[in-house]
């Protein structure tokens, strides 16, 4: 114990820590580019379809045809990009155990690289939206928490809530809660329009406008809950079914204790 | 057999029954007790106010089972004062109920009527004092009190004033023009047709001259959700079809039930829902109602390009937009 307390304060402690301290920035930032950088070469490209064609006509061709023409049950997937597929693979929702009012988010059927290889697969036989990279989401730094209320409030929250809890749709089809979605699955959301939701175009809403809209969301996932139990944050229905049977029940417990006799 | 009815005996008030604690010397205390009990209890309720006031900091946070993340220093201060109050009165009612006379009492009414000696004394009294007030001689005094009474009576009446000014053509008229552009809602970005996806909506508003500022009142009256579906999945009468471009429909948002914002799209059904009373709106065929209480369908707004390719209203609306009015024609 003594020693360290010596080391430390030695003159050659500062500069030494220094170097240890860029050496360490250095590895870290390597490793992490290098595991950023996964450009594939045009044969790992080409197997990678290859495996996503083999994966496809196993476990979505009996619904969505043999080459992507969609059906009677089904829509066709030319042209919808690996976005879509990511977004409908990744979550799980997609292979559909229900088909009675929407497929809802479940334990995903494959697992990340056989997804990868469906989208790539997808994507190659027709364009359509891509999906956004690790630099294109990086919401805390390109975002606005602000503007991402005033976006969220007139384009998504008719349906899915104020506080983004989800809402109810037509003939038990429902908008879902956005708490605890992925940036990525809400960004590639936007893009491709999945199920009953339409599409947020570029255009009309910006990449960056996309990024403070997620911001938002995750700034809602952590808001503290000052006023008490929150109930859902559903707004008067869950407050006033507390009021009307926690209430006044309590009011008529003592309303009766209130009129009977002592004996 | 006899036709007198017989008379049923009054039965009278039912024998007294003691309490417990009337008779019992154990259970009075007992009764005591439990009084004193719960007014310590709210006692105890108030320290607990006071001590979240002070000593705990409002950034504590507390699991707790079924509410989850909860604020200590809130929880504490409510369930502080709850407990304070609601113990008050437990004590007051449980003290009334064992320990404060409970013998039925029967209070006779008295008449109404004040007896005559006493009437003769008012009226005197009134005559005689009004008299030495000379509300009889002193005029001036008397119309200048009739004037200042009258005046503050009319003041109520002024007031409705602000019920007004008539809304003139307000509610008739919108900020769309023949070749205003289509911007985006927030943004004031304009809009290609060729920005929107198949499937794609859009908030809009219209573009403002400079020298316009955009309130709150436009844009209640003014929003409209852009919609891009298959042109062929149209079914519209000609006219109506030469007020889409490419595909895109334009609605008002302001339903024409309740005037609230008409905004929830189903892509898959192509039907637009209003969240405050499920009013149905079929896009394809020019947002018909297929359910709920709304009258009449979403107004459109007929759209084309502009020379630089940009979005533009062909012409304004052509009724007026949101919830019916007295003096709407259609």
């Amino acid at each position: 114990m003594r020693k360290l307390s010596k080391l430390r304060r030695s003159a050659l402690a500062s500069p030494l820590l220094l170097v240890i301290a860029l050496f360490a920035i250095g590895t870290t930032f390597s490793v992490a580019s290098a595991t950023n950088k996964s450009e594939l070469t045009t044969d790992q490209r080409s197997a990678q379809i290859a495996e996503g064609k083999q994966i496809f006509l196993k476990g979505c061709s009996s619904c969505h045809g043999l080459n992507l023409e969609g059906g009677a049950i089904a829509p066709s997937l030319i042209g919808v990009g690996a976005a879509s597929v990511d977004f409908q693979v990744g979550t799980g929702r997609m292979p559909m155990a229900d088909m009675s009012t929407q497929a809802v988010r479940k334990k995903p059927v494959y697992n990340d690289e056989q997804t990868a290889a469906l989208a790539a697969y997808v994507a190659s036989t027709a364009p359509g939206p891509a999906i956004p990279t690790e630099s294109m989401l990086n919401y805390e730094r390109d975002g606005n928490t602000a503007e991402g209320g005033t976006l969220f409030r007139t384009n998504c929250a008719m349906c899915h809530n104020f506080a983004g809890q989800g809402g109810a749709l037509t003939q038990g089809k429902y908008a879902p809660s956005l708490m605890g979605v992925e940036p990525k699955y809400i960004y590639e959301a936007l893009i491709t329009g999945p199920q009953a939701m339409p599409v947020f175009s570029d255009k009309t809403l910006t990449p960056a406008e996309k990024l403070s809209v997620i911001k938002w969301i995750k700034g809602a996932e952590n808001e503290p809950q000052l006023g008490g139990a929150a109930l859902g944050r559903v707004g008067p229905v869950t407050e006033g079914l507390l009021v009307w049977t926690l209430g006044l029940g309590l009011l008529i417990g003592v309303a009766v204790w209130l009129a009977t006799k002592a004996r | 057999m006899s036709n007198e009815i017989e008379a049923i005996k009054d039965p009278g008030l039912p024998a007294h029954v003691h309490r417990k604690a009337d008779t019992d010397p154990v259970a009075e205390k007992r009764a005591e007790r439990q009084v004193a009990i719960l007014f310590l209890i709210s006692a105890l309720g108030t320290l607990l106010f006071i001590f979240a006031y002070y000593f705990i900091a409002d950034d504590v946070f507390v699991f707790l089972p079924v509410m989850g993340n909860t604020n200590a220093h809130q929880l504490l201060l409510g369930l502080g004062l709850a407990i304070a109050l609601f113990f008050i009165g437990a004590a007051a009612i449980h003290w009334a109920k064992t320990l404060m006379p409970d013998e039925e009492v029967i209070a006779m009414r008295h008449t109404m009527r004040s007896d005559d000696e006493d009437r003769e004394n008012f009226v005197a009294t009134v005559k005689e004092r009004s008299a030495a007030a000379g509300l009889g001689r002193r005029s001036l005094i008397k119309r200048s009190m009739g004037l200042s009474l009258g005046l503050i009576g009319l003041s109520p009446l002024v007031l409705l004033r602000d019920l007004g000014p008539l809304p003139k053509d307000d509610l008739t008229k919108t900020s769309w023009m023949a070749g205003t552009r289509l911007v985006t809602d927030p943004g004031d970005r304009p809009i290609r047709p060729e920005d929107l996806e198949i499937g794609a909506v859009a908030q809009v508003l219209p573009k403002l001259r400079p020298d316009q500022k955009r309130t709150l009142n436009d844009i209640g009256k003014d929003a409209v959700l852009l919609i891009r579906i298959r042109p062929e999945e149209f079914q519209l009468s000609a006219e109506r079809l030469s007020w889409t471009y490419d595909g895109i429909i334009a609605f008002s948002k302001i339903c024409s039930h309740m005037g609230c914002a008409v905004a929830l799209y189903e892509q898959t059904t192509k039907h637009l829902l209003c969240p405050c009373h499920q009013s149905t709106f079929d896009v394809p065929r020019a947002a018909k109602v297929i359910f709920g209480p709304a009258a009449r369908p979403l107004p459109q707004l007929a759209i084309t390009v502009d020379a630089e390719g940009y979005l533009i209203a062909q012409k304004p609306f052509n009724e007026p937009v949101g919830p019916s009015f007295w003096e709407r024609s259609s």
